[in-house]
């Protein structure tokens, strides 16, 4: 790890001008499970830190009206144990559950997984498919226009997540398949339906990070039944492939893993 | 308090120690004035030096020395040893390129030594190490075995065709006779693939000088802290033994990469005179995956011959082993006598050729792990077995039964002699515990919810306690490989046992307390275990291949015969009677058909008061040693059973029952040895189904982090369901065989059989990741449609 300087604001003003005076150089720390390890293996060496725990109001899990509204500093362990998640959108739980270890689940964050968008994460394939809004220090931005590709997001120099807003789905679930060495996500598949409307999204497998699936969301439109993907395939094209998973077994997978997720959304 | 009787399940007295965080490992230690050393090591596989450039590096503030192979080599420091000389088949000795803890000249794998910063501190000597310059003249990387062999880029100019040996065992025209005659053959390539030892502590090493006594200490992350003395002492020249003192503290783990003595420990003890201050370097987990000896790296052809009915009538092997950059300590005897001498198996095969050719790589050194050319062997034999009985269309328990050993003891034709067992007793129990009557109908229960049920049976040996010192050192050996311990007896009874045997998690404090306890009669808690120290222990050959038991305790308990004899006659002074007539039992020294006796603690008193005998008669005190040579290497067998479940749809395999039946002889404590078997299946399933390392074609390692290199964990073992059977071995005083590797031999073939015997055809390499399996089970859908 390279030296840094240090900050602990107490509001989001104070986090967004101690980001905006660093310049380049400034880094929000959340849970700093990923960024931290990256800074120790030296790949990352950002001149300040701009430490997040101390902020008021970035905690916390309540409903507003027909969403769930998580904010940024929430703990993964904190929504996978939640009552109110696990009632509105029990996949949601479940997904959260499921990331790391006991260790990463106290210590990692909404916030800092979406903001971070690892193209292995969890939370940008629940975010996508329930259609969330990603509430920053400056304006409100829907899912659908958050995550840009790898490691990247829309968001602007000097703005900091807040909250996330879920819409609450009929049926959601995750699916998850890991890969066998980190245990992240090496296809995860979240599916989630509201009204008529099926959406499907997949990460860990695409080469820029999470992304729709458009033909199994056609097919599930019709019935939302594992059933229905029997014989449905996703192209292999615009998928990793690295030495656990070439691209075709990832794009079978998503398949598998779809199909899971659906029956799970259905048991629930 | 009691004693504690051999057998008894005592629970680990150094856990206690371990699981409160009060254990001294090498890095806990902290020596006055130490500074810290951050290497520099190559990022390519194969580059000329032309120049290193340590200017910048060396104006850091807090930096203290730049130091490089041009300075071992002015010092007149000698390379790294390779402790175990193998011969060409045409008699010619092996060709081993120099070895330098610091490059001179070239580097030869990712990770290889270049330079070494000390600084004030760690974060200090890590930033200056960045500064370093250092003018690569690039070479062609050279990452597989059969591009090594043509040559066309040299790594060592002393093996043109990157051969370090071309070696075998057997009798070739034998072997090619009972194939001509062979009814049946069975072929199988096989590929053993490369491991990353993952001790839970990484290596480290402090070096200390004192200038005043001119005495260097070393604390070091070492199996066998004085064959690091001997090797640094008589060969890398850093200093006479008796200036050299090597300890090994609380060592966490070691699984064989710590046998071996390395670049950075050299270094830094040699450093710590250069720079005048203690030199303190400990391994991150990437140097870990990097640097330390990897394992395994074969690849085999292997042909089995057998007669009409299955009798197996010889076998015939041909393997190429990856022996990385340079050759470890230990390395060039793991594929040739540590394995070609397993290939019989536990069957009465009449014949065996093996040729091996160990091949320089631009990858890390390969060497000893847990097993060591054993578990090589053993998958060999217990692969290419099961496909035989299945291309006969026989049951393999049935097959295996039928070529069993029965007669003990047994020559085989590669050089061991078996001495006692019972193969079938094992393999009737594991099959009792294991229900396979019943196997069928669970692989319906399966077949019915869409998974794919296969059963896999692994009967393994081993050689252990290696071995007898004469016939390792008609092997080729530097060492001889007996042990010594040392049992001192303190005035008011309690006892201190000082062995050559060193414990990195194996539990040795317990054990050889748990002995001397029985033996003596003293409570366990009243005997303390001396190790890893060569200050205190005279020598010792340490602990690997499963040792410590079989020739480590038997060293102790040759002392405990002594220690009673001695007590014998200080009884007999006390108790005014013949030594002759002074029977001890149950820690109790008595006159034979009396009620006349001392206890133990009483005799101790008396040994060291000396009052009532004199000095001319007999000495005082009570402390007695012993190095102990064993008559032959011991040869733990037994039958594991593994029962898995295939999702075709994913990949993945579950395994959902394993078996284990050991004979590993006389057990003294059979919770710690029940440890044993659990953690080598732990490994052995790792090898199988997740754990590889890879190099690219440039020589990277891509799995240099647990982000890429799969270890096994919990959730992905089943509760194991351990046995054991007991025929005592007859080479040492105890009769025990040792049980530390058993597991990791027997494992690999067992879960490859059965994934084979739910796939229905051979072909799967480990490890069978899910993405193996899974394009696995579209060749057997595609073979099940065109039949």
């Amino acid at each position: 790890m390279y030296a840094f300087n240090y900050v602990s604001p107490k509001t989001v003003r104070q986090a967004a001008s101690a980001l905006a005076k660093a310049a380049d150089d400034g880094k929000l720390l959340a849970g700093g499970q990923t960024l931290l390890p990256t800074m120790k293996q030296r790949l990352a060496s950002p001149g300040v830190l701009i430490d997040l725990a101390k902020v008021d109001g970035l905690s916390g899990i309540e409903l507003k009206g027909r969403s769930l509204v998580i904010g940024a500093m929430t703990k993964h362990a904190d929504v996978a144990t939640s009552e109110v998640v696990k009632q509105a959108i029990p996949g949601l739980a479940a997904l959260a559950g499921e990331i790391g270890d006991p260790a990463v689940r106290n210590r990692g964050t909404i916030g800092g997984s979406i903001a971070n968008n690892d193209p292995a994460a969890d939370y940008p394939a629940a975010a996508l498919a329930l259609n969330a809004t990603i509430v920053t220090n400056k304006r409100k931005i829907p899912a659908d226009q958050f995550f840009t590709g790898l490691f990247e997001t829309a968001l602007e120099p000097g703005e900091i997540v807040v909250k996330v807003s879920f819409p609450i789905p009929s049926r959601a679930a995750y699916a998850k398949f890991r890969n066998p060495a980190s245990r992240y996500a090496m296809v995860g598949v979240f599916v989630a339906k509201r009204g008529g409307d099926v959406r499907v999204t997949v990460t860990g497998a695409g080469a820029s990070g999470v992304f729709r699936a458009p033909a199994l969301e056609e097919a599930l439109k019709k019935r939302f039944s594992p059933k229905s993907l029997e014989g449905v395939t996703v192209p292999a094209t615009g998928l990793n492939g690295d030495i656990h998973a070439s691209a075709d077994y990832r794009a079978h997978l998503i398949v598998v893993m779809a199909k899971r997720a659906v029956a799970a959304a259905i048991a629930k | 308090m009691t004693a504690t009787e051999i057998g008894a399940p005592v629970r680990r007295k150094e856990d206690f120690r371990f699981i409160t965080g009060k254990g001294q490992y090498t890095d806990d230690i902290n020596r006055p004035g130490q500074s810290y050393a951050y290497f520099v090591r190559s990022p390519h596989a194969h580059a000329t030096i032309k120049s290193i450039d340590a200017t910048a590096a060396r104006a850091v503030p807090g930096v203290l020395a730049v130091l490089t192979g041009d300075d071992l080599a002015a010092d007149k420091v000698g390379g790294l040893i390779c402790g175990w000389m193998i011969h060409n088949k045409d008699g010619s000795p092996m060709k081993a390129g120099a070895h330098p803890a610091l490059a001179q000249g070239k580097v030869r794998y990712v990770g290889d030594h270049v330079a070494v910063v000390v600084a004030e501190d760690y974060a200090t000597a890590r930033d200056a190490a960045e500064k370093v310059v250092v003018d690569y003249g690039v070479l062609p990387a050279v990452v597989d075995m059969n591009e090594a062999v043509t040559g066309k880029t040299v790594i060592h100019d002393v093996a043109p065709d990157n051969r370090v040996y071309d070696w075998s065992l057997g009798d070739k025209a034998a072997t090619d006779a009972a194939f001509a005659k062979a009814k049946h053959v069975t072929k199988l390539h096989i590929v053993n693939n490369r491991l990353v030892p993952n001790a839970m502590e990484p290596r480290a090493a402090v070096g200390d000088y004192d200038s005043g006594t001119e005495q260097f200490t070393l604390y070091t992350t070492s199996q066998n802290p004085h064959v690091a003395r001997l090797v640094l002492s008589a060969f890398i020249g850093i200093a006479p033994e008796h200036k050299l003192r090597v300890i090994a503290p609380d060592v966490g783990g070691g699984f064989g990469s710590k046998i071996f003595i390395y670049a950075e420990e050299t270094v830094c003890v040699w450093a710590a005179k250069k720079v005048g201050r203690p030199v303190k370097w400990t391994a991150d987990r990437t140097e870990a995956f990097l640097s330390d000896a990897h394992g395994r790296d074969h690849v085999t052809d292997a042909e089995l011959a057998m007669d009409e009915k299955g009798r197996i009538l010889a076998l015939r092997v041909k393997t190429k082993a990856n022996l990385g950059a340079y050759l470890s300590t230990f390395s060039s005897s793991v594929p040739t006598y540590l394995y070609a001498p397993l290939l019989s198996g536990q069957y009465d095969i009449p014949a065996i050729y093996c040729e091996v050719d160990g091949i320089y790589t631009t990858t890390a050194p390969v060497d000893a792990y847990r097993g060591a050319g054993r578990p090589e062997a053993t998958f060999v034999v217990e692969r290419i077995v099961e496909v035989a009985a299945r291309e006969l269309g026989q049951d393999p328990t049935a097959f295996r039964r039928r070529n069993f050993v029965r007669k003990f003891p047994h020559q085989t034709p590669v050089i061991m002699m078996y001495d006692a067992g019972d193969y079938s007793a094992s393999l009737d129990k594991a099959l009792e515990m294991a229900d396979y009557r019943n196997f069928g109908k669970r692989k319906r229960e399966s077949a019915r919810k869409g998974k794919l049920r296969g059963i896999g049976f692994s009967a393994y040996i081993e050689a252990c306690g290696i071995a007898p010192s004469a016939a390792v050192g008609s092997l080729g050996a530097g060492v001889g490989l007996w042990e010594s311990a040392e049992i001192r007896v303190n005035p008011v009874g309690t006892v201190e046992v000082l062995t050559g045997s060193h414990s990195h998690g194996q539990g040795h404090e317990t054990t050889f307390a748990q002995l001397v306890s029985a033996r003596l009669g003293v409570p366990i808690d009243q005997v303390s275990v001396v190790h890893g120290d060569t200050d205190k222990v005279q020598f010792g050959m340490g602990t690997y291949g499963s040792r410590s038991g079989a020739v480590g305790m038997s060293a102790i308990s040759k002392a405990l015969d002594k220690v009673v004899a001695k007590g014998k006659k200080v009884a007999a002074y006390v108790l005014e009677a013949s030594a002759d007539d002074i029977e001890f039992k149950d820690g109790r020294f008595q006159v034979a058909g009396t009620d006349k006796s001392l206890a133990f603690g009483e005799v101790a008193l008396q040994a060291y008061i000396a009052h009532k005998f004199s000095g001319q008669e007999l000495e005082p005190g009570l402390k007695e040693g012993a190095f102990y040579d064993p008559t032959n290497f011991t040869f733990p067998a037994g039958v594991h059973i593994c029962e898995l479940e295939i999702d075709p749809e994913t990949g993945v395999t579950t395994i959902e029952r394993w078996t284990a039946v050991d004979d590993f002889g006389h057990v003294i404590n059979p919770m710690i040895v029940e440890g044993q078997v659990h953690g080598g299946i732990a490994q052995g399933v790792g090898q199988a189904l997740l754990e590889g390392a890879r190099y690219d074609a440039n020589g990277q390692l891509v799995t240099a982090s647990y982000m890429d290199y799969a270890m096994p964990r919990a959730d992905d073992l089943p509760s194991f369901q351990v046995g054991t059977t007991v025929t005592p071995c007859p080479s040492n005083p105890l009769g025990i065989k040792g049980c530390g590797e058993a597991g990791a031999i027997a494992a690999p073939p067992a879960v490859i059989n059965a994934i084979t015997d739910a796939l229905g055809h051979e072909d799967i390499a480990m490890p069978a990741t899910p993405q193996a399996v899974w394009k696995a089970c579209q060749k057997a859908a595609r073979k099940m449609a065109a039949e």
